[in-house]
């Protein structure tokens, strides 16, 4: 027993070693700018496909020579005996400020008769308030509507996300949303920011103000309230039921909109349908100093554990938003030429756009094409 | 005494005058005449010479002139209907609010069928939507559209087939708000076990009755653990009455994702509420508007089928708006009281225009006026 752990250690003081000496043989340094060039991210690989997804994006950040370290936790609520404590995750992204995260499963009921999710938990605790998804039409992927350029932004600190709910007397339950002036103002004004920054022109606000008229109400005047500070972008108000029927049919109109949490869930996932589905569009989460990038669409695909034919587009995309956060442009875009081109290329495809390889040739599809 | 009278008059002069009558006499009357509407088939149910009366409430702007149309394509196919039409423009009750007239109340209440044009609500404060105040004075539980792809009218998607039931009573749009603090709202979303089991089972029974193969419901429980939770729940519980249906569970994120990219996946949808706003008139996006689509209000009272596209007040007046909507949802009602043949004849009539192309309106590409639309219906009949 001491002896195989002996022989396991040497092995990996041995591989860590020369790999310590390839590295600065490369760059050229000593130990110390090696360590401050480099940046340590958190890393939730999730539920579901999660796992697989995030393997491959490791396998491409090494094959880039990426300087970004990985610090893993395995965070769950489906497996909240191999789960880590949610407080030492929030403690590695308070600290890294950067998080990569794919999908945590929501199962319809908590072991604790909690009704509060993980998901929300994490968002509470370190206050991820605006949720950004950048949909784009991907060069190589066929669609039905093409030149799509949405980003949505969406609240996801209250709203119906409030895990309030009570059953009054049998059979009678109440949800509380709640909307505050507060959280409406700050993401309007994020809408607005982040419209000014990236040279967008007008901004959505999709709201239902007409039945929920105090609560979408008030989001919908915070929204114009802000809107007045910034003169340049336009405000355009829509119904979300319209809203879904405009995305279905003339997605094209729509610039950068700004949503409540649920209606954020439900145009994100509509218009992530319109350009691949829920394996090629990646977002982010922001507070007001950590980012965590995760795909776009939410969802685990489960069925597809193991089977090694999941899409990793979504989350080799997030790598590359966090690299660009993360001020190292070059890699981003190294990496992300790579995956257009494979895109572009058609001839490795993943299942969902009709293909039949599996993610690891993806992977490797985008590694050939590093350069 | 009051019993015998009454059971006279259903002899002599059918049901109508019966139903008049109810309200005076006493409760046993009143039993007898329930006892009736249920013992009876539907299709010997009507009056004395067949035809039966339809409220008909043609609604604002483009309302009159599509309502018009219908009702020239009825007496074009001979339907035995009666058409009493009302105006639902809100007075003032004695209460001060403004409301729908009795006069109307009473006449959907007595046909208990009605077809109903757009409404426009008044822009102001004081006035609740008349939508709104219609659903609620009918008891009307569930939406029901069916949306089809057309053939003839090209959209990026085709074989949409899907037919979405919309719990209508509660959930999100309970109207339950209150301001707690400056600036912090609570709105409340109310999900009832009684409620849900309504829709629960309506939505399988519609699948039954117009052979669906699938039921899935449409849920968030897995953030509104106790509310959707309770929806869920409630569905779940009804399909295990009805095991010759298939049974799926969807979160609405979900579904929302596999329409926009492969909608053959679903069949009958059943959801609460706001889900179901959202998802109805996404799947009229996917098939071309809501001018294509109709739409049946089942109730406690009785049916109102309606047109859910807006009043279109720019090209009102103008014979340019396209009937297609209402008259399906005229269709739907047919079908709803039993006439069949008279539903599918139209339905043939109307398909087959718009598949021909030639008196297609604005909306959907054409050049044709309204009346040249209807005119070509009547003429396929």
């Amino acid at each position: 027993m001491s002896m195989l752990a002996r022989t396991l250690g040497r092995t990996f003081f041995q591989a860590a070693a020369v790999r310590r000496l390839h590295v600065s043989a490369a760059l050229n340094v000593d130990d110390a700018t090696y360590n401050a060039n480099r940046t340590t991210c958190t890393l939730i690989p999730g539920d579901g496909v999660g796992p697989e997804l995030v393997y491959s994006l490791q396998e491409v950040f090494k094959a880039a020579n990426v300087p970004v370290d990985f610090e893993t936790f395995f965070l769950s609520e489906i497996n909240p005996g191999l789960s880590a404590k949610l407080e030492d995750v929030v403690a590695s992204i308070r600290k890294n400020k950067v998080c990569i995260k794919g999908i945590l499963a929501t199962p319809d009921y908590s072991n604790e008769g909690e009704l509060q999710t993980l998901n929300m938990k994490l968002r509470t605790e370190l206050d991820l308030y605006a949720n950004v998804v950048h949909v784009r039409s991907l060069p190589g992927v066929k669609t039905r509507h093409t030149n799509i350029d949405t980003v949505i932004i969406r609240e996801q600190t209250e709203g119906e996300y409030s895990a309030l709910e009570h059953e009054s007397v049998p059979g009678i339950v109440e949800c509380l949303k709640i909307v505050t002036a507060k959280k409406s103002m700050r993401i309007a004004k994020f809408a607005f920011d982040y419209a000014t920054k990236n040279n967008r022109k007008k901004v959505t606000a999709v709201h239902k103000a007409n039945i929920m008229k105090l609560g979408d109400g008030l989001f919908l005047k915070s929204c114009e309230e802000v809107s007045k500070l910034y003169p340049r972008i336009e405000l355009d108000k829509m119904i979300v039921d319209n809203t879904t029927m405009q995305m279905v049919s003339n997605p094209n109109q729509f610039d950068v909109m700004v949503t409540p949490n649920l209606y954020g869930a439900i145009v994100d996932n509509l218009a992530s349908g319109l350009v691949g589905g829920a394996g090629v569009v990646a977002g982010a989460s922001y507070s007001a100093d950590t980012v965590v990038f995760e795909p776009g669409a939410r969802h685990t695909f489960a069925q597809a554990v193991g089977k090694n034919l999941a899409n990793p587009t979504a989350m080799l995309m997030c790598g590359t938003k966090m690299l660009r956060h993360i001020n190292l442009p070059t890699y981003s875009e190294v990496i992300q030429n790579a995956i257009n081109q494979v895109l572009k290329e058609g001839k490795v495809r993943t299942k969902d756009l009709g293909g039949q390889s599996t993610t690891q040739d993806f992977t490797r599809a985008v590694i050939a094409n590093l350069h | 005494m009051a019993a015998r009278f009454i059971q006279r008059i259903l002899k002599q002069l059918g049901f109508q005058a019966a139903r008049d009558a109810a309200p005076e006499s006493t409760a046993l009357a009143g039993a007898t005449f329930k006892a009736k509407i249920n013992t009876t088939p539907a299709a010997s149910r009507g009056y004395a010479s067949g035809v039966r009366k339809v409220t008909l409430i043609p609604g604002d702007g483009i309302g009159p002139e599509i309502s018009a149309a219908v009702q020239k394509i009825f007496t074009a196919a001979k339907v035995p209907i009666e058409w009493e039409a009302v105006d639902v423009t809100p007075v003032r009750g004695p209460d001060g609010k403004f409301g729908i007239p009795q006069a109307a109340i009473d006449s959907v209440n007595t046909n208990k069928i009605g077809l109903k044009g757009p409404l426009m609500t008044p822009v102001g404060k004081g006035h609740r939507s008349l939508n709104l105040a219609l659903r609620k004075e009918f008891n009307l539980y569930a939406n029901v559209r069916p949306c089809r792809s057309l053939v003839g009218y090209k959209t990026l998607y085709d074989d949409v087939d899907v037919v979405t039931i919309r719990e209508n009573t509660e959930g999100e749009y309970s109207g339950i708000e209150h301001e707690i603090v400056d600036g912090v709202v609570q709105s409340i979303k109310l999900i009832t076990e009684d409620a849900s089991r309504r829709v629960a089972e309506y939505a399988f029974q519609y699948a039954k009755n117009n052979n669906r193969k699938k039921v899935t419901v449409v849920h968030k429980a897995n953030i509104m653990r106790m509310s959707d939770g309770l929806f869920l729940r409630c569905v779940r519980e009804t399909a295990q009455k009805y095991p010759e249906i298939q049974f799926e569970e969807r979160y609405l994120d979900t579904v929302c994702l596999n329409m926009s990219r492969n909608r053959a996946k679903y069949d009958v949808l059943v959801m609460p509420n706001l889900y179901g706003d959202i998802l109805s008139d996404m799947c009229a996006g996917l098939v071309g508007g809501l001018g294509l689509t109709p739409s049946g209000n089942m109730g406690l009272n009785g049916a109102l089928f309606e047109s859910v596209h807006g009043t279109a007040p720019d090209i009102a007046g103008k014979d340019l708006a396209n009937p297609t909507a209402l008259l399906l949802s005229a269709v739907m009602m047919l079908r709803h009281m039993e006439l069949n043949s008279y539903a599918d004849k139209i339905e043939a009539a109307a398909f087959a225009v718009i598949a021909e192309g030639k008196y297609l309106t604005g909306d959907l590409g054409g050049k044709a006026k309204c009346s040249e639309f209807t005119n070509e219906i009547c003429s396929k009949l």
